[in-house]
């Protein structure tokens, strides 16, 4: 049956009304979440506020186990979704860029459209900065076109790499999971304490 | 909570637990309707392509990155990802008006730094995130979390780089934040 667009079962006319209907979707979750303040978010690096983790572990684990279940009652094919393919070291390198990013400016590209929704300059500026980056990255691409695509693996899973069933990740990462949100509590209510000012 | 502090005023943000249950949810319903999870990055990225491609379209179809994106009938705005980050600017908007968020424009910004070098950081990191979402073939949302949730092996991989990054080097910019 699934996904209903590759298989013709949603004509490709609906495409952008869906996008646009699963973009507000997204931006609500976000936004309400606490995600379009940049404090909220940073948060997560100094031990004050753990939301990004909660609600992104949380997400992770729904979404794994969910997709698992839709392949096994037959509604969906995983075989025949999109797979992130896997370029090794320029996806580390990006991940490490992207990190420091992360903590320097406050957001990520997501978030950080919620924020200019409800009227925050600094995710204003952080995608203003999205954009410089992107278009420095295009007008340097010749410099760095082969580390670009070196690493590739191609669009390879979990399971593709290891052999081990998608199943036994999927409890993998609930455990890991849950355990860091038992541990975070903990930590979040000690480091709150010690805080003087910190305005949502 | 004590009347010293500043952080009595929580917001009404929903339950994290249950804002990360519905963002599950719809993870799969995205999977289950297009194939492919969420995304953000890309959405910029198509912005900058279309602006390149209005002001030096020469210029664009030789860069061997942005020729990719152009050709067709359609401008390069005319893609998924562009519709759905409206729909997420939207959703925003929607979720400000409800819960009473929807301000006139400000600055958070920690303790011990000014709003004017907060905006400064902001679109510094801005670009460093922008450059690496590029390397890493989506952001947050279209590899990390879109990409581990569907096993990808590359979603996992910047994921733990993200994170695993932000954590190391935290240290070094407390002074941005606490």
């Amino acid at each position: 049956m699934g996904p209903l667009i590759p298989n013709g079962i949603i004509g490709g006319g609906w495409d952008f009304v869906i996008a646009i209907l699963i973009g507000v979707a997204f931006g609500f979750i976000l936004e309400a979440s606490g995600f379009s303040s940049s404090r909220n978010l940073a948060g997560v690096f100094y031990g004050y506020n753990f939301v990004v983790l909660r609600v992104f572990f949380t997400a992770l684990i729904v979404a794994m186990v969910g997709l698992m279940y839709f392949d096994y009652v037959g509604w969906l094919n995983l075989s025949q979704i999109f797979v992130l393919p896997t370029f090794l070291t320029p996806m580390i390198v990006g991940g490490v860029i992207m990190g420091v990013g992360f903590v320097i400016g406050g957001f990520c590209p997501g978030t950080s459209f919620t924020g200019i929704a409800i009227g925050k300059l600094d995710a204003v500026f952080f995608a203003i900065g999205l954009y410089l980056g992107i278009f420095g990255f295009s007008l340097a691409f010749p410099l760095f076109e082969d580390f670009f695509t070196s690493g590739d693996m191609g669009n390879v899973t979990l399971m593709d790499i290891t052999g081990i069933p998608a199943s036994y990740f999927a409890v993998a990462f609930t455990v890991m999971a849950l355990a860091a949100f038992w541990g975070t509590m903990f930590i979040e209510k000690r480091v709150r304490k010690n805080m003087k000012q910190y305005k949502f | 909570m004590s009347s010293d502090k500043t952080n009595i005023q929580e917001p009404k943000y929903i339950n994290p637990y249950l804002g990360g249950v519905l963002l599950g949810l719809l993870i799969i319903v995205t999977v289950f309707i297009t194939g492919r999870g969420l995304g953000a990055s890309g959405a910029i990225k198509s912005a900058v392509v279309t602006t390149s491609n209005t002001i030096a379209p020469k210029a664009t179809e030789a860069n061997t990155y942005m020729c990719q994106f152009i050709g067709g009938d359609h401008s390069p705005m005319w893609t998924w990802l562009v519709f759905e980050s409206l729909g997420v600017l939207l959703g925003g908007i929607i979720s400000g008006i409800v819960f009473g968020r929807m301000k006139k424009f400000r600055t958070d910004h920690g303790p011990r730094i000014t709003s004017k070098k907060r905006l400064v950081l902001a679109l510094i990191g801005g670009a460093l995130f922008g450059l690496g979402s590029q390397f890493g073939r989506g952001c947050t949302s279209g590899a990390a979390l879109s990409g581990t949730a569907t096993f990808a092996l590359g979603g996992v991989i910047v994921m733990f780089a993200i994170f695993g990054t932000g954590y190391a080097v935290a240290y070094f910019f407390r002074k941005f934040w606490i």
